[in-house]
């Protein structure tokens, strides 16, 4: 029996392949980021344990009004944490949904299904992520 | 591509891949568990915010639970570590020799911070009730 070889070039599946390695190391060094980020702005003293994981995956001031950090809109209100939300969200949900696409391709063999369900998670990608960067933009 | 055989669901686990196998399955199943949780996380904050409905303070008590902090503990830790042995072994092909040592690293890396997370969660939760 001749074995398959997946046909080797810049096709979409090498591309997703290679995006899912390199943003899976973006996201442990962003969460590292967030974390270093949290302790230097008083997490330590200043903040219980849910607060700095919410700092850790998603630095949004929103997101950890429960901490009693002072001045927290104007400590996290500048380029730089903007710029690493952004990139957090871009990086875990393009991850997260063509992760959930290669498990679902796994099970679903139909032609038809499984283009219904690359075009619905593709929709599902753009306005999710349309959404979680206007809030973002427009958290401050 | 279909299997030349009916493969029954059973076969599965009688299928000796070792750790490599549960690696690979762990993979999978803490990535919907992240997906899980991010999704519940999302949509109940949405409607709690918007609504105040009363099913999303339920499903808000639901992920708050220590038992669900654990598991959701476990799930980043192990797709964190085994994507980052997954990513190593990939760029690094040379290190594929050493694949089943890999996961034993990662083991000792993982249960010492998932079982310490796991341990102060449980802590904080039954002081706190």
């Amino acid at each position: 029996m001749r074995t398959r070889v997946a046909k080797p070039g810049m096709n979409f599946e090498y591309l997703m392949w290679l995006f899912t390695r390199l943003s899976g190391v973006a996201l442990i060094l962003l969460a590292i980021s967030g974390l270093v980020g949290a302790f230097i702005m008083g997490g330590r003293t200043q903040a219980d344990l849910p607060a700095i994981l919410r700092w850790t995956f998603f630095p949004n001031p929103n997101h950890v009004l429960t901490s009693e950090i002072p001045e927290i809109d104007q400590v996290w209100a500048n380029l730089f944490w903007t710029t690493m939300q952004v990139l957090m969200i871009v990086f875990a949900g393009t991850h997260a949904w063509n992760g959930l696409r290669m498990i679902l391709e796994d099970y679903v063999h139909s032609k038809k299904l499984r283009f219904g369900l690359r075009a619905l998670i593709f929709i599902l990608w753009v306005v999710s992520l349309a959404v979680a960067i206007t809030l973002i933009l427009t958290s401050y | 591509m279909s299997l030349d055989k009916r493969v029954r669901y059973i076969d599965g686990f009688k299928y000796q891949g070792g750790g490599p196998m549960l690696a690979f399955i762990l993979h999978r199943l803490t990535a919907l568990g992240i997906l899980l949780f991010v999704g519940m996380h999302v949509i109940v904050s949405f409607t709690n915010q918007q609504t105040g409905a009363e099913w999303a303070d339920w499903l808000n008590t639901v992920y708050k639970s220590p038992w669900f902090q654990v598991f959701v503990a476990f799930c980043v830790l192990f797709h964190a570590f085994n994507g980052l042995r997954i990513v190593l072994l990939d760029f690094f092909p040379g290190f594929q020799k050493f694949q089943r040592e890999a996961i034993w690293v990662e083991w000792a890396i993982i249960l010492p911070m998932f079982l310490l997370a796991a341990f102060l969660i449980v802590q904080v939760s039954l002081a706190g009730s």
